[in-house]
């Protein structure tokens, strides 16, 4: 680990201008991924500002059919909350299958869509609810955040404060995990939005990505044969000793339809 | 008679402080004025070194001096030696190039050490580190086990052609011609193809290491994650550093796991040893995780052609294996010995094959060394003949509960001199077979099928009967078939004066319950009571010698050195008893810690004994030395054979290729049974160990010698949820070659239950005309096996 600076930053507006008044400054939410990345030398930042004594930011609210989610909210806090089970059991399960109980602990939502790991959970929650990101800045679409592997549409200095996640009439994630991290190899996660059937993949791809095929199908009857046999090309998925790209797309439609089937209840 | 002798489950005495935190690991060892090593390592899998400049490193705040390889040779350090020669077919010894401790000229593996930083701190050494810079020029390797001696691959040593550390034959030249024979009479035959993956150990406890040259009296002190600090004294002060045996003191203190990685010399220890004689300053290391993915000896790796020739009855006539093992990029200290007499030796397994034969060529690569993980050398055995042995129930239609029923060594027929070496002494497999068939309810495994079938799943069902020779070993045999050292265990019981005990023992306690076992054996025999009893082990200065703990061999041989030494306490406390009971040594008799005049009610306890012992006011001084302490070595005059029958059923979902170990049933013969609920853990943890190498473990280099699974990200360990609650039970068939009876226990789960998960998942698949599936049996592979078969 190289050394760094630390500060405990009292609000959003403190966080920002301490990272952007630093050489290389970066926000600290969990630690999950940063801290890894630190130890083992292959980051280094001049300060870190820890986003964790800022009142506010880890909230969770449900209100007027959206659920409102703080990006300080830990994966532990989503995955017990009653209001989120309530209204999007798929989004508490899903935060409740991240990692393991110290990794959930200490995650959070923020961290996660912000560092979008190709592997990630949350990113199909956010395509596939059709959420909407909000920072110390603006509003991003869900569909619009995640732009490329480990990429995302925020600025230097951007937080995320909050994550706001329409209730879907149903929904359901299924995540086909890698034996060894427990990412996702290939995630789906579906919903039926009041804008019609999203179909969201994480794992797969080098980000996540939609399959509008399936969605149009879901369209037309929201049942597991409507996607069970609509296969998706690997010409541009992610292959690794776990799973080839032949592999993973084949995973894409069993984990697409077990979602279907599971979203039906 | 106290409680917790032989027999009892008692609770591990060593517990409270691991479960407490009050654990002494190596890394708590800390001295005044102790400085930081860091390892630089290399990048790449084969490079030439080309100019190492240090000059910025060695100006770095806190920098005290960097290391290269060309310092290592201007002090006269010696390489990492070799514990074991093997000689080739043609007679010529095997090719056993330098290891040196810092690498001079070339890299040959990533991670091998190319400079040691040491500094003040471990973060200085660390930065130092990135300051040395080195003109790699990378070079074509050889990575890969199947083709590393052929014609064309790229030359790792220069000692050794073709990348070729050995080309052995076993058991004799002739032993191939009756193999022949056995295959132009066979009435079928079976082949498999198939690969024992590298493995790599993964000890809770990083391997760590703290050394201390005291210039006063020119003594060194090592304490460091050693399963055999004698061993490692002797191979490191007398081949590597030249630090005279009297003048070296190592110490392994409690060690977190082992599994074999942690009984060969590193080159840390060496360079740390080495620096701090040089720099006259407490010097220490400490492995990352990521270091000892690459650096810890990796096991198996063998890539494997098996042959099985059998009459028209189906029994066994003719068995014949073709082996590479890989060696990785140099020989670990025991390496040579693994592929060869701890595995063809064991090629008979639980059956009468008349006939057997194998070729093992073991080849360099530009890998991490590999030497014992859990099982050497008997897993890569046990699993093939498992294999192939359900291979040939399919060729002959004999179901494979069936065909090994007819081809089990009978239980009258022991000893059993079988065709590769070894001479079996006991053995009933066929009981428990019958146990484990019961238990795991083979018969109603139809109707589970049926479930699983109605609910979209496959099922198989696998079975595995498992030998493994342990408690190494004789050590006249040891020495003609090539070890370097004697394999005996010494142990030395002292009572103290107040009548408790402490025993010295040359073995290594790092996760076998050796501190409440061998307490046991005490009580036992002695009758003091178990917390009356210390075991102290892993320190040169206090265990008169000793070979360590590996191979299974902990309690049949250290135990039995224990034993021993107790039968000399006794011989001298019935003479001292004699004389405070006035009455002639013939005549006293001993039990449960009490001397009895026989036939009178006289009797004086062994506390007494030792108190007049030590206090000998009343004592035969003419004839007895004071002090009631005694030691004894024990020199096993052959193996023992724990053998086992496993029973294993999987699930799979076809759709994804998931396996699920829905039910495992072990029954073992590991001999007597000193404390059942270690056994029962060791067993455990052995079959843990064995399905995580059938479904997930497995070490992936690339061609150019880059390890694609450096962290547990990417090398899948099993967990607690890849197991299911195991079904145990034991069958006891003493071993007669030792006086307790004992077997070992600590490495048949590993051995047996890969060939057990594997045969399941066949069973499962076969109807689609899969006949073998290579281990990790992933998901993956599994999907792609199907995928294959329905396209064919
Ligand atoms: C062992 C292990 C297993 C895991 N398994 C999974 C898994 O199965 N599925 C999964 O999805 N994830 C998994 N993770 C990742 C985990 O979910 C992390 O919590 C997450 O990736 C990062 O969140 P964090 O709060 O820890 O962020 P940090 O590590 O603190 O930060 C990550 C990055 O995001 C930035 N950042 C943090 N918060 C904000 C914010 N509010 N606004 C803008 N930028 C911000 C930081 O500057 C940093 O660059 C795993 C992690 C570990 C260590």
């Amino acid at each position: 680990m190289y050394d760094f600076n630390y500060r405990k930053a009292s609000s959003v507006g403190d966080a920002v201008s301490a990272v952007t008044g630093a050489e290389d400054g970066r926000f600290l939410a969990g630690g999950m991924t940063i801290i890894p990345t630190i130890k083992q030398r292959l980051a280094k930042p001049s300060d870190l500002v820890d986003l964790a004594g800022i009142d506010g930011l880890a909230g969770i609210s449900v209100s007027g059919g959206v659920v409102e989610i703080g990006g300080m909210a830990r994966h532990a806090e989503v995955n017990a909350s009653a209001a989120v089970a309530d209204a999007i059991p798929a989004l508490a399960q899903l935060a409740g299958g991240i990692g393991d109980p110290q990794v959930r602990n200490r995650g959070t939502i923020g961290g996660s869509i912000a560092n979008n790991d190709p592997a990630a959970d949350y990113p199909a929650a956010v395509v596939g609810l059709g959420a909407t990101v909000h920072t110390n800045r603006r509003e991003i679409a869900g569909d619009a955040f995640f732009t490329g592997m480990f990429e995302t549409a925020l600025e230097d200095g951007e937080l995320v404060t909050k994550v706001s996640f329409p209730v879907p009439s149903k929904a359901a994630y299924m995540k086909f995990p890698n034996p060894a991290s427990r990412y996702a190899i290939v995630g789906v996660f579906v919903a039926a939005t009041a804008g019609g059937p999203r179909v969201a993949v994480t794992g797969a791809g080098p980000c996540v990505f939609r399959v509008a095929e399936m969605e149009q199908a879901l369209g037309g009857s929201f049942a597991p044969e409507a996607v069970a046999d609509i296969k998706i090309g690997d010409g541009d998925l992610n292959s690794d000793i776990h799973a080839s790209a032949e592999y993973r797309a084949h995973l894409v439609t069993v984990m697409a339809k077990r979602a279907v089937a599971r979203a039906n209840g | 008679m106290p409680e917790g002798g032989i027999g009892a489950s008692v609770k591990r005495k060593e517990d409270f402080r691991f479960l407490t935190g009050r654990g002494n690991y190596t890394d708590d060892e800390v001295r005044a004025g102790q400085l930081y090593a860091h390892m630089l390592r290399s990048p790449h899998g084969h490079a030439a070194l080309g100019s190492i400049d240090i000059s910025k490193a060695a100006a770095a705040p806190g920098v005290v001096c960097v290391l290269t390889g060309a310092d290592a040779d201007a002090d006269g350090i010696g390489g990492l030696p070799c514990g074991w020669g093997i000689t080739s077919k043609d007679g010529s010894p095997m090719a056993e190039p330098k290891w040196p401790i810092i690498a001079q000229g070339k890299a040959r593996y990533v991670g091998e050490v190319v400079a040691a930083v040491i500094a003040e701190t471990a973060e200085q050494a660390a930065d130092a580190a990135e300051l040395v810079e080195i003109g790699y020029q990378a070079l074509d390797a050889a990575a890969v086990t199947e083709t590393a001696h052929l014609d064309g691959t790229p030359q790792i040593h220069d000692e050794a052609p073709n990348n070729l550390c050995f080309d052995w034959d076993f058991p004799a030249p002739e032993a191939a011609d009756a193999v022949d024979a056995a295959f132009r009479a066979a009435a079928h035959t079976a082949r498999l193809q198939l690969v024992n993956q590298r493995i790599i150990p993964h000890s809770m406890e990083p391997r760590a290491a703290v050394a201390e040259y005291d210039k006063g009296d020119e003594k060194l002190t090592l304490y460091c994650t050693a399963q055999a600090a004698h061993a490692m004294r002797l191979l490191l002060g007398a081949f590597v550093l030249n630090q005279p045996e009297h003048k070296f003191r190592v110490v392994a203190p409690d060690v977190g796991g082992g599994f074999g990685s942690k009984v060969a010399p590193y080159a840390e220890y060496a360079i740390i040893c080495w620096a701090s004689r040089r720099l006259e300053r407490p010097v220490r290391w400490l492995g990352e995780r990521a270091e000892c993915f690459v650096t810890d000896a990796h096991g198996r790796d063998h890539v494997t052609e098996v042959e099985l020739a059998l009459d028209g009855d189906g029994r066994f006539t003719g068995l014949r294996v073709n082996t590479v093992a890989n060696m990785g990029a140099y020989l670990s200290a025991f390496a040579p010995l693994i592929p060869t007499y701890l595995y063809a030796t064991l090629f008979a397994g639980q059956y009468t094959t008349p006939a057997i034969c194998c070729n093992v060529k073991a080849v360099f690569t530009n890998t991490s060394p590999v030497d014992a993980l859990r099982g050497a050398g008997r897993p890569e055995a046990t699993y093939l003949l498992e294999r192939v042995i359900d291979e040939a129930a399919q060729a002959t239609g004999i179901d494979p509960v069936e065909i090994r029923r007819r081809n089990f060594i009978a239980a009258d027929a022991f000893p059993y001199q079988t065709p590769v070496a070894l001479l079996y002494d006991s053995g009933a497999y066929e009981r428990a077979l019958d146990i484990a068939l019961e238990r795991a309810d083979w018969s109603g495994f139809g109707a589970r099928k049926s479930a699983s079938e109605a609910d979209g799943k496959m099922r198989g069902i696998g079975i595995a009967a498992p030998i493994e020779a342990t408690g190494a070993a004789p050590s006249a045999i040891a020495g003609q078939l090539g070890a370097r050292a004697g394999l005996y265990e010494s142990a030395q019981v002292r009572f103290n004066a107040t009548g408790t005990v402490t025993v010295f023992a040359g073995t290594h306690n790092h996760g076998q319950g050796h501190e409440t076992t061998f307490a046991q054996l005490v009580t036992d025999k002695l009758g003091v009571p178990l917390e009356n009893v210390e075991v102290v082990e892993g320190d040169t200065d206090r265990a008169v010698m000793g070979m360590g703990t590996y191979g299974s061999r902990s309690l049949s041989v250290g135990g039995s050195a224990i034993d021993r030494a107790m039968d000399k306490i006794i011989d001298k406390g019935k003479k001292i008893a004699s004389h405070l009971l006035e009455a002639s040594v013939d005549d006293i008799e001993f039990d449960s810690g009490t001397f009895t005049v026989s036939g009178t009610d006289r009797t004086i306890g062994i506390g007494e004994v030792a108190f007049a012992a030590y206090v000998p006011h009343n004592y035969p001084l003419e004839e007895l030395e004071p002090g009631l302490d005694e030691q004894a070595f024990f020199d096993p005059v052959n193996f023992n054979f724990p053998f086992a029958s496993y029973v294993c059923e999987v699930e799979i979902d076809p759709e994804t290729g998931t396996v699920s170990v829905e039910r495992f049933t072990a029954v073992d013969d590991v001999g007597n049974i000193v404390n059942p609920m270690i056994v029962e853990g060791q067993v455990h943890g052995g079959l843990a160990h064995g399905i995580g190498q059938a479904l997930m473990e497995g070490a992936v280099f690339d061609e150019t010698g880059q390890p694609l699974t450096g962290s547990l990200m990417d090398y899948t360990l099993p967990r607690a949820d890849t197991v299911p609650s195991f079904d145990l039970d034991h069958t006891v068939t003493p071993c007669p070659m030792n006086p307790l009876g004992a077997k070992g226990v600590g490495e048949i789960g590993a051995i047996g239950a890969p060939p057990a998960a594997v045969n399941a998942i066949v069973d499962a698949l076969r109807p689609l005309g899969v006949n073998h599936v290579d281990m990790p049996v992933t998901s993956q592979s599994v999907w792609q096996a199907i995928q294959s078969a329905k396209a064919s």
